[in-house]
């Protein structure tokens, strides 16, 4: 086949390995930054079958870096635009696009039908979900993460290999690490760390040169250094994710796992100027908070509510103790309704830190 | 001893430098990390690891290099 020509004249490669690539089944966790350039390689080799699944929809902002992407791609699911283009870049293979969430619910079914994973997500939560499903699955992880100007690779349990829970054993604190919507990223990074991620895949299947398993290459493209680092392989951690092998499908899905949510303490709240409070609590829930003049918008009609919204003022969500609000500011972030905070504290304490504030403030009340 | 330590990714913005040079009389991964939060308070707040000898090492070993690298994870993709 001349397509694959440039491969099957390598020694090391030849028709026999050109086979091997088009036997593979690989499933690309992500098509943004890191899954645009892992997929266009992957494709462009002629790995016979390629999954794609992502849910979300292409943003201007996705362009500078994620370059199956064009002006005409606005608007639309991800995973399925990347089938489209990837199938004008090579016909001859099997694109399946899975325009939908992974969730503990779908991974594990989905992971059985590829030989090896690949990690593109921009968030903790996946992450660390697509790593425990590969370990259920007994499936190889290629790893890439970005940060600014610097990224990782590795790839996990692969034969026997250390996870990335043997690395990070638990998900950072919430809202402790940015992704890149919120802290800005070099455009061809992704391209680096998405290229060494197919290039991993591609030694994994031909049976090439040493694979990146162990290991976890830091790379900064600001002074070009790379640093290696071994894994150590924690029995122990990989055993409490077998242990929940069972349960795995039922584990209820962290909220709002594509982005981090804001979250303001009412002292911060109160520094602000220009702000619109918001109390997403049922209409009956008590106690109101009538001192912060809020709109009332219960949780359950936010979407429909969107009009009361003031885009101009910062908003600052509350309900009852904290959960709710996060929520409120996850679904005004998916309406591109920005500048809104979840209020950290649940409605008494508000009342408990107004009252504690009024006293300071007039001490004959006291 | 003197020890030479790199920051990779926020780290870096939180101490302010990507590498910086330490003094440090203890001998536990432990040790150095109470010691450099001192310095550097809000590194207590951040989820990372730390390797030496290009070696990624728990809190309870001991240093032997002078070279400690502190690494967090990433979110993005």
């Amino acid at each position: 086949m001349n397509r694959y020509n440039r491969h099957i004249i390598l020694s090391e490669i030849g028709q026999k390995g050109q086979d091997k690539l088009s036997k593979a089944k690989v499933l690309v966790v992500g098509a943004g930054g890191l899954g645009c350039p892992v997929l266009q390689y992957l494709a462009a080799a002629g790995i016979g079958t390629l999954g794609i699944i992502d849910f979300d929809i292409v943003e201007e902002s996705n362009l500078q870096r994620q370059i199956l992407f064009g002006s005409s791609s606005i608007g639309k699911n991800k995973a399925i635009l990347a089938k489209q283009r990837l199938t004008d870049l090579n016909n001859t293979i099997t694109i399946n696009a899975y325009p939908k969430k992974l969730t503990h619910k779908n991974a594990l079914g989905l992971f059985k039908n590829y030989d090896i994973i690949i990690d593109g997500t921009d968030n903790f939560a996946t992450r660390y979900l697509i790593n425990d499903a590969s370990i259920i699955t007994n499936k190889p992880l290629v790893y890439g993460a970005i940060y600014k100007f610097e990224g990782q690779v590795s790839v996990f349990n692969y034969q026997n290999s250390a996870s990335y829970r043997c690395l990070f054993p638990t998900p950072p604190k919430e809202g402790t690490i940015p992704n890149c919507s919120e802290t800005g990223v070099l455009g061809v990074l992704p391209g680096i760390i998405g290229s060494m991620q197919a290039n991993e895949v591609l030694k994994i299947i031909l049976g090439l040169g040493n694979v990146l398993s162990g290991k976890l290459l830091c790379y900064n493209a600001l002074n070009n250094q790379t640093t290696t680092l071994i894994i150590n392989k924690s029995e122990a951690e990989i055993n409490k994710v077998l242990l929940k092998k069972e349960s795995f499908y039922k584990t209820i899905e962290e909220l709002n796992c594509d982005f981090y949510i804001p979250e303001i303490s009412i002292e911060e709240a109160f520094k602000k100027k220009n702000i619109q409070f918001i109390d997403v609590r049922e209409h009956d829930e008590l106690p109101k908070v009538e001192a912060l003049n809020p709109i009332y918008i219960p949780l359950s009609e936010l979407e429909n509510s969107l009009d009361k919204i003031d885009s101009k003022k910062e908003k600052v969500i509350f309900c009852q103790v904290g959960i709710r609000s996060k929520t409120a500011v996850s679904i005004l972030h998916k309406h591109n309704i920005n500048k809104s905070y979840s209020l950290k504290e649940g409605a008494f304490e508000i009342l408990e830190y107004l009252l504690k504030q009024e006293k300071l403030y007039n001490p004959e009340n006291a | 001893m003197k020890l030479t330590v790199k920051y990779f990714g926020l780290l870096a913005e939180v101490t302010q430098c990507s590498e910086e040079q330490f003094k440090f009389s203890g001998t536990l991964i432990s040790e150095f990390l109470e010691a450099i939060y001192l310095k550097h308070p809000k590194l207590k707040e951040k989820d990372f690891q730390a390797a030496q000898s290009n070696e990624i090492v728990s809190k309870n070993t001991k240093i032997t290099q002078a070279e400690i690298v502190l690494l967090p994870p990433f979110a993005g993709g």
